[in-house]
């Protein structure tokens, strides 16, 4: 698929020149009104994420970071850094260790600059009663659960956000390839190209898929200034958002915000093609599964025990 | 000629009865509602709606799938008329063929209200911007539409153009045309069943009868609307629609909803018989789910009106008299929107794909803002109409009354 949006790239020069005039023409109209009315028009007329030329994408990016340093007031950067070669992510979750706490929640929250109102998550806790054996069943769930402390006897937690399938449904239906995978395995969204027709979401066996239905806030004081063009940059009212593995994070060589935060490491990460990575290792010597396995998605968020069950050396 | 043929049907929709300047000037101001609300919503988001993620689509989607079945049927008309020259059908072919311009009309104001981002609507425009084509189904179905949109428009508009001039339009030329219609409408309604019945993640809709429930539904719901908007027509104008061909498309109304209530039996059977996890939603749907229960009653009454209307239907005396013929009509009409929308869309997203319970029915905005559409659609049903009932019957322009078209 990326090939096929690259080969188009050559014939939409024109195209591209087309756009930029109209752009100008428009922004030159709007000039009286100011710096921010001509950067709406040029955030309007912007095309794909993967039809950006380098200076293109460059000068974007500055502008956007004028644009949210002015808004935010604080000195806030959008990077675009690139997938690195010979890596693939893939995440493992040790549910024996899970306590429930939702700290990830509100880590992931923090980081990704996430609307506080309204509410966005991109990790859900579900709770689960022991004693229900059916507990793929997710009807037996709750979301909502909200006791003095955590965990609770009789209870155990499966939180559940992006996937990041090998095979991703959601990717499929898109009408405008808003969203894909990148070479790294993540699946991203190019929030200014999502037209917000919700399809991925129906698409979507896990939740993981988000809708602004309102326009998102972030208050100025929480903002998080490390940025990046297909992660935390703040969202848009009326697009669709998901856990990016916190590309600005993992693209630079750091762990994720849920893996940092995660009180008991329940939460492991790392390069699924690097044979001493700690992700290899769990998932050659423990007894991994991952969420409905028979639609086929391939994804690469593991689920495993490590305690009750002997490691193999 | 052209300029005759513009003051014509000018004078035509602003002249008229009482009760059709009446009738305008309620879709008017029922349009002016909808559009208030619609500025609302464009204005604060979706947020304005009930929809949630848990259940993304909703009201706007359920209406758009019943009129793509609305749209669909014309069809119904044209099979018999066209392909088996069943002549007494032909005065109300026009009439069902501009009803399928304004059901498809509906539907992309339907789709266009449902998206979170409609500005960036040129996204959409190969070349310009991205089509995922053939890759995405949705992509599929703004093709069919619009490819069935411009051919129904195609068909009545070149249609009224020769009656207006007198000439006989039956030619070779638009013969092709024609029988492409056939496979289009069931094209628009297959294809609006795929993107449903591709998803695994929702085991409700994931089901191969979806799309041959879909085709029978609307050739149901379909006709039993345009039966009445028939009689309406023959009983205020000029145009001359028979009791024969009226009952032909009750008979087609009949084996559609044979075909309807034999599907749905299918589909309940594999699901209760293998009583698999999948059959939470369908649950949910006919008896309520961990005590949540809003929507059994509707799905009730959609079973038993479709029912009965096929009972009355089925005998034959009552099919041929106007009384049984319209109850039966009325309650397909009712059932078939109710089955198709809230029986359809709505459960496939509860529970949710993490299994939450998120009991979606529509606010009075998302209320308001269908009926705006419905009455814009049915504005530009009227207008149209009236238009081509002036020209058929020789109100305006040449037609030759010994011609039959």
């Amino acid at each position: 698929m990326s090939e096929d949006i690259k080969g188009k790239n050559k014939g939409s020069l024109t195209r591209r020149k087309f756009l930029a005039g109209l752009t100008a023409g428009a922004a030159a109209l709007a000039l009286p009104a100011g710096n921010a009315d001509a950067y709406m028009v040029e955030e309007y007329f912007r095309q794909h994420f993967k039809r950006l030329s380098k200076d293109d994408l460059k000068d974007i990016l500055k502008k956007m970071e004028d644009e949210l340093s002015f808004k935010y007031g604080k000195k806030i950067t959008v990077k675009a850094t690139p997938p690195m070669d010979d890596v693939v992510f893939g995440y493992a979750l040790d549910l024996s260790r899970c306590i429930g706490c939702r700290r990830c929640i509100y880590a992931c929250v923090k980081e990704n600059n996430l609307s506080r109102n309204p509410q966005i998550h991109w990790i859900k806790v579900l709770e689960f009663e022991k004693e229900n054996k059916k507990w793929q069943s997710l009807e037996h769930s709750n979301r909502y659960y909200n006791p003095e402390t955590v965990p609770e006897e009789g209870r155990y937690y499966v939180p559940v956000q992006c996937q990041q399938c090998k095979n991703p449904p959601c990717v499929k239906v898109c009408p405008v390839r808003a969203t894909w995978k990148e070479p790294d395995g993540i699946i991203v969204v190019d929030y200014n190209w999502c037209i917000g027709c919700r399809f991925c979401m129906a698409a979507c066996p896990y939740g993981a898929r988000n809708f602004n239905w309102g326009r998102p806030s972030v208050p100025k004081e929480e903002i998080n200034p490390n940025m990046h063009y297909l992660g935390n940059r703040p969202q848009y009212k009326g697009t669709v958002g998901k856990c990016t593995f916190c590309i600005q994070r993992s693209r630079a060589g750091r762990y994720t915000a849920c893996v940092e935060i995660c009180p008991v490491g329940a939460r492991k990460f790392g390069n699924l093609l690097d044979p001493k990575s700690e992700i290899r290792y769990i998932l050659e010597h423990l007894k991994v599964f991952r969420l409905k396995e028979s639609l086929n998605t391939n994804p690469k968020f593991f689920y495993f025990f490590s305690l009750g069950r002997p490691v193999k050396r | 000629m052209l300029i005759d043929a513009i003051n014509g049907i000018i004078r035509t929709i602003t002249r008229g009865s009482r009760a059709y300047k009446l009738w305008v000037g309620v879709l008017l101001v029922l349009a002016a509602i909808g559009i208030s609300f619609v500025v609302k919503q464009a204005s604060e988001g979706l947020i304005v709606t009930n929809m949630r993620n848990q259940v993304s689509w909703g009201w706007y989607i359920a209406n758009f799938t019943f009129l793509v079945g609305v749209a669909a049927a014309a069809v119904v008309l044209v099979i018999p008329y066209y392909v088996y020259k069943y002549k007494p059908i032909g005065n109300i072919v026009l009439i069902g063929e501009i009803m399928a311009v304004a059901a498809v009309s509906m539907c992309l104001m339907f789709i266009l209200l449902d998206m979170g981002s409609p500005e960036r609507f040129w996204h959409l425009i190969p070349g310009l911007g991205i089509f995922n084509f053939p890759q995405s189904i949705l992509t599929w179905d703004v093709v069919v539409l619009n490819l069935y949109l411009f051919l129904n428009l195609f068909l009545v508009v070149y249609a009224l153009a020769k009656i207006y001039a007198g000439k006989s339009y039956k030619t070779g030329f638009i013969w092709p045309f024609i029988v492409f219609s056939i496979p289009a409408a069931i094209s628009i309604h297959t294809v609006t069943a795929f993107l449903y019945a591709g998803l695994p993640s929702r085991p409700f809709w994931n089901a191969a009868i979806l799309a041959p429930r879909f085709i029978a539904s609307a050739f149901s719901s379909g006709p039993a609307l345009m039966l009445i908007i028939f009689q309406i027509i023959r009983k205020r104008t000029k145009l001359e629609i028979t009791d024969e061909s009226l009952f032909k498309v009750g008979e087609l109304i009949t084996w559609a909803m044979a075909f309807n209530l034999f599907f749905l039996i299918a589909e309940l059977y594999k699901e209760i018989y293998s009583a698999t996890d999948h059959i939470a939603s369908l649950d949910y749907l006919y008896y309520g789910l961990q005590g949540h229960d809003r929507l059994v009653p509707w799905i009730w009454t959609a079973v038993i009106f479709n029912s009965i209307a096929f009972l009355i239907l089925l005998i034959p005396t009552l099919r041929k008299s106007f009384i049984p013929l319209n109850v039966a009509c009325v309650l397909i009409f009712i059932g078939v929107y109710i089955e198709k929308g809230i029986g359809l869309v709505f459960p496939g997203f509860i529970p949710g794909t993490l299994g939450e319970i998120y009991e979606y029915f529509p606010n009075s905005l998302e209320l308001w803002i269908s009926v705006g559409v419905w009455s814009i659609g049915f504005l530009i049903f009227t207008l149209f109409a009236k238009v081509a009932i002036a020209i058929k019957t020789g109100e305006i322009g040449h037609a030759n009354p010994a011609e039959e078209h």
